[in-house]
């Protein structure tokens, strides 16, 4: 991997001051295609990963260009640049697709939610939420509710385009210790229902909980 | 009984969910909106009749299922709309920007319209991933190889391949030719890989 991407030449850096090698962001950007697949919620936007990759994938199209032809190397490269490019698409498609599915509700969730937060969307991406969400709220509204009755006129798309089902049970490794994560919040009958996870552990949960977990990296769906 | 138009509605398109899209039910939807107008002005005298007779509350169920009927009927419309248009969304994935005729002829005007503008969103997004864009509807599968061997379905005419040089795509001839350049032409028929 080092060899083919000629990896002395491509050290990026990362906004928060860290180098970081190609084979590194690779690896991140493979992570974050495995949750973002496993998982039934939009998963937090990583702009970061997804620029690096897009330069790098630029620079191996012009390392092949310059090679002499009918080289072995040129296509070994080829079908690496090839391997990067679907892993990105497909990325980008299941982000895509889901933000399709439930935009009403991501959008509503964006502008209510704190600036600490870090956004779920990216700024093209919450375009084309906003660009789908209307879109769909025009043609149901042109096509059918203007002929409804008054009283019946209202249309509230986050309440009938379905949201993302939190409950889904997902599998889990633990990638570092955690402990005390609350499963079900505490209620009158009984005291909040804590799990602690060790190092290497695989468990099956409710996304929920884990959530914020996925996020920081402390777990990763499989 | 009513709701019952609305329902045929939703098992029609649920009869063809896994094949292409079904011809826009336009009859259908208009009947159950001209049955939600009948259901809401029936429901508007019985409830100008409560408010003046108090004491003669009979027509209370009667406004119930009437209601209950108007939202069933809303969301069996919707549902369908919505469906329809997921429908498209996804044969948009699988042909590309420009329908077959066929399809095309089963929407209606406005959902044509609706597809129009969701390519324009779609192009203006994928336009936006770095210099020159990155077209997501290529490499659906992980790539195997870099050249592949394909079988030419129809007669399609030249091909021109990104190093300049020329292919004729004659029915039933043989190439050998860079994945990248045919994946769209296997995915419309044109082309037939052999594995």
């Amino acid at each position: 991997m080092d060899d083919f991407l000629n990896v002395s030449e491509l050290t990026e850096e990362d906004s928060g001051d860290e180098q970081f090698t190609a084979a590194q962001v690779l690896e991140k950007l493979e992570e974050a295609w495995m949750n973002e697949k496993l998982s039934p919620n939009l998963m937090e936007c990583k702009s970061e990963i997804v620029e690096c990759i897009l330069e790098q994938m630029q620079e191996m199209e012009d390392n092949i260009n310059r090679a002499k032809k009918g080289d072995l190397k040129v296509s070994l490269h080829r079908l690496e640049l090839d391997r990067i490019r679907y892993v990105l698409s497909s990325y980008l498609r299941c982000r895509l697709e889901k933000i399709e599915k439930h935009a009403p509700v991501l959008l509503e969730r964006e502008k209510s939610k704190n600036d600490i937060e870090p956004s779920r969307l990216s700024p093209e991406e919450f375009a084309f939420a906003k660009e789908v969400a209307g879109n769909l709220e025009t043609h149901l509204k042109m096509v059918v509710v203007k002929h409804m009755p008054r009283n019946l006129q209202n249309l509230d798309l986050p309440e009938i385009v379905p949201s993302p089902d939190l409950d889904h049970y997902v599998f889990l490794k633990v990638n570092k210790d955690e402990e005390g994560v609350i499963i079900d919040a505490e209620t009158e009958d009984h005291g909040a229902d804590k799990v602690d996870l060790e190092c290497g552990a695989q468990h099956l949960m409710r996304y929920k909980p884990i959530e914020a977990l996925i996020e920081n990296g402390t777990v990763s769906l499989m | 009984m009513f709701g019952e138009k609305a329902l045929e509605l939703i098992r029609e398109f649920n009869r063809n969910k896994d094949g292409n899209l079904g011809p826009y039910n336009e009859d259908g939807v208009r009947q159950v909106l001209e049955e939600m107008q009948v259901l809401y002005e029936a429901n508007q005298n019985d409830v100008a009749q409560l408010v003046q007779d108090t004491s003669d509350q009979t027509s209370l169920t009667a406004v119930q299922i009437r209601h209950d009927s108007l939202q069933r009927n809303k969301r069996c419309i919707l549902a369908y709309l919505y469906n329809r248009l997921a429908k498209i969304r996804s044969l948009r994935w699988e042909f590309g920007s420009v329908l077959p005729p066929d399809i095309k002829n089963n929407m209606s005007e406005k959902e044509v319209q609706w597809f129009t503008r969701y390519n324009r969103s779609l192009a203006n997004y994928m336009r936006s991933l770095g210099p020159g864009g990155l077209d997501l509807t290529q490499d659906l599968q992980p790539p195997q190889n870099v050249y592949i061997e394909v079988r030419c379905v129809e007669d399609r005419g030249e091909l021109e391949l990104n190093d300049g040089s020329k292919v004729l795509l004659k029915k039933n001839s043989l190439h050998y030719l860079p994945r990248s350049q045919c994946e769209h032409l296997i995915r419309q028929g044109v082309l037939k890989h052999i594995t």
